[in-house]
């Protein structure tokens, strides 16, 4: 019967093993982390020097290994930042324009897709008499404000200096629909665009680079502007009457580079069209956008003796609903960039798992010495865990500096170029990357920190 | 009542099938104070003997009481500490931590403790095997000799029962085994139980007492009649 015994308790003897196993899982998952006899036994402080001086002893390996984690975390931090950077860039943009703005522009298009006109089709339909009958108070209520125009570009020139630049045709009413503030001078007025004056309005770069060299007031001087259309010398001779402040860039384009020119000149002796490119409307309050909308359709269809609404040739759009759209795309962008950012962070996490299995390996006799000197499986795997652990919150936290540093800088840079870009670090995206960070080094760590603790003694001590 | 008593100590492997008898029924006591070697051929179970002794191992079957306590019970986290408190080991290839200074490897096993004041005591085991003035220095800067001092040093520590000696003169040159030897037997006259693992007959005879094993039974167990005394070396201690 003896033998009979011994298999009896060897497998007994498994069992508790198993069992012991499942209690070291278990006491993860409590708050207190350990049962209190391991912690009475080994003294948290000095599990962590010794973890410190473990991974001081090879610091290039420790640096690589939290490499990953860095740039994983960095990388959550910097995208999350330049997203809401450049969200609040392009919707600030959008707002500048104001929200109570309505655009009409020739040609059909879809609700959801681009103006017919970046297509390169010529939609002529669009007439100053559209623009004379939306001014209509009686037929269009809100319109507080009407702004038609065009726009090409061209060259202006002064003595010596010649420049090539954006011209906007537009009516007196441009400043009543777009925010402007002058830096000197003033914008045309209601006489001066009706009657075709030769009267001129300089962006501040222009005025800048146009009188750089001579240091003149460009207020008063006569400039000579040319269509690029025009093949003969010379262009036409105009007074420059104001210069606008310094507006910033919108949407990559650069305000500043651009000047301001009666209606009826740009359209005839610079393009040579008769038609118009775009009619601005400021509405009196943002209520009453769906009521213009339809009012200014109902004008247009009338004008252009349309019966159904399916097939107006133009289209009327809405600022606000170009930032609920813009909106939605930087949000599924940051998303989707956000995922990409959390990926380099697991793969980072499976790099910490490698090493830590190779320390694992390479320390066998190590664990077998403190396991025979009185180090539990307990502590053995809370050293390990916390191994990791160390290694990757070291990597979330020089991925947090590094991040927020390097959004910092692209900050400044694109306040240098000249955007509104505003330095945008949220809590939850630092929470995140800590936390995603912390739970890898945990995750990953877990699995060797586990091996090392069921090394058996012996086989560890007489391992080579 | 005996330190160590086993009774038909039994440990087998089970390989596939085939199972080996590495121990085939031992019995023996080792009382406190005893400098005892367990002497034998490679394959006749000494390491596993001194493993299950120093509660690295269990046996299959049989009895095994430390301080009158029967063993087999013991939870495997209790036996952790009691290779903590009881038992110290001094290994033929010393197994000391690369990369650290010999103070923090004596310190080593006070970590898992429940002592305090870890650097004096450290200081103290030190001191006791002559390594005073070495405290500071890296273990791959220290001669093989000295190496072997620091493990006594970390076995003694935690002022264990009894010390585990497993051919601690195997890796050393004859004048530094010499030193060993010498340490080991002031220890014991101190009242330092120790068990010397060794299949050198020069060696055990350091002891006061022979236990051979051969294919996993005791063939003889007896006192030494003429033993050897470590001459030590002052020279080579200091």
């Amino acid at each position: 019967m003896r033998p009979l015994r011994h298999l009896t308790r060897s497998r007994s003897s498994q069992r508790s093993k198993a069992f012991f196993a499942h209690e070291h899982l278990y006491y993860l998952l409590l708050p207190g982390g350990c049962p209190s006899h391991t912690l009475d036994r080994m003294n948290f402080f000095s599990t962590i020097r010794l973890v410190i001086r473990t991974l001081l002893a090879r610091k290039g390996r420790s640096a690589l290994t939290i490499l990953g984690i860095v740039i994983g975390v960095a990388g959550v931090i910097i995208i999350i930042a330049l997203g809401a950077g450049a969200q609040s860039l392009v919707l600030g943009q959008v707002t500048k324009l104001g929200t109570n703005l309505l655009s009409v522009q020739p040609g059909k298009s879809n609700e959801n897709g681009p103006p017919a006109q970046l297509f390169g089709i010529v939609v002529t339909s669009l007439t100053i008499e559209d623009a004379n009958a939306l001014r209509d108070r009686a037929r269009v209520p809100h319109a507080v404000a009407v702004m038609a125009g065009a726009s090409g570009s061209g060259t202006v020139i002064w003595q010596n200096s010649q420049i090539d630049t954006n011209f906007v045709a537009t009516e007196a009413s441009y400043p009543e629909v777009v925010t402007v503030e002058m830096r000197a001078g003033r914008f045309f007025s209601q006489q001066e665009d009706g009657g075709n004056a030769n009267v001129v309005v300089l962006g501040s770069t222009v005025a800048d680079e146009l009188f750089a060299s001579s240091g003149a007031d460009p207020i008063g001087q006569v400039i000579k502007v040319k269509g690029a259309s025009q093949l003969e010398a010379g262009g036409i001779p105009m007074r420059v009457i104001g210069v606008v402040s310094p507006r910033g860039s919108a949407f990559f384009q650069n305000q500043d580079d651009q000047i301001f020119l009666p209606l009826e000149i740009g359209q005839k002796q610079l393009l040579g069209i008769h038609y118009l490119q775009f009619v601005n409307l400021k509405v009196d309050s943002a209520d009453n956008i769906n009521q213009t909308i339809s009012d200014a359709t109902a004008v247009l269809m009338q004008q252009h003796h349309i019966k159904r609404e399916v097939d107006a040739d133009f289209t009327i759009r809405n600022q606000a609903d170009a930032v609920n759209i813009l909106s939605t795309v930087t949000d599924a962008l940051k998303l989707f960039l956000t995922a990409m950012a959390a990926i380099a962070l697991v793969v980072g996490g499976i790099g910490i798992l490698n090493i830590m299995l190779v320390t694992v390996a390479e320390r066998t006799r190590e664990i077998g010495l403190r396991k025979a000197v009185g180090a539990s499986n307990a502590a053995v795997r809370n050293q390990f865990l916390l191994e990791a652990g160390t290694l990757t919150s070291l990597g979330g936290l020089i991925g947090i500096v590094f991040g927020v540093a390097v959004s910092y800088l692209v900050s400044l840079l694109m306040n240098y170029i000249g955007y509104d870009w505003a330095f945008v670090i949220s809590i939850s995206s630092v929470l995140l990357a800590v936390g995603v960070s912390i739970l890898t080094g945990v995750i990953f760590g877990l699995y060797p920190a586990f091996k090392a603790a069921r090394l058996n003694p012996i086989d560890a001590l007489r391992y080579e | 009542m005996s330190l160590i008593s086993v009774k038909d100590l039994k440990k087998n492997y089970v390989n596939e099938d085939v199972v080996t008898h590495v121990l085939r029924g031992v019995t023996f006591n080792v009382d406190q104070g005893e400098f005892v070697a367990i002497m034998g051929p490679s394959g006749s179970g000494k390491s596993t003997l001194m493993h299950i002794l120093s509660f690295l191992d269990r046996p299959t079957d049989g009895q095994y009481e430390f301080k009158g306590k029967d063993t087999r019970e013991f939870p495997d986290e209790y036996l952790a500490s009691l290779r903590n408190e009881e038992v110290g080991f001094v290994f033929q290839s010393f197994n000391l931590l690369p990369r650290t200074t010999v103070l923090d490897n004596v310190k080593l096993p006070l970590q898992y403790g429940k002592k305090k004041n870890h650097d004096q005591i450290a200081r103290g085991a030190l001191e006791a095997v002559g390594l005073s003035h070495r405290l500071d220095y890296y273990t791959n800067q220290i001669s093989g000799g000295e190496k072997q001092r620091v493990a006594i040093a970390r076995a003694l520590v935690c002022d264990p029962a009894v010390i585990f000696a497993d051919e601690p003169t195997g890796n050393l040159d004859s004048k530094s085994g010499n030193v060993i030897m010498s340490i080991l037997q002031s220890l014991n006259n101190q009242g330092r139980t120790i068990i010397l693992v060794t299949h050198e007959m020069d060696t055990a005879n350091h002891a006061k007492r022979i236990v051979r094993l051969k294919d996993g039974a005791i063939i003889a167990d007896e006192l030494i009649s003429r033993r050897t005394i470590a001459t030590s070396d002052k020279e080579l201690v200091k």
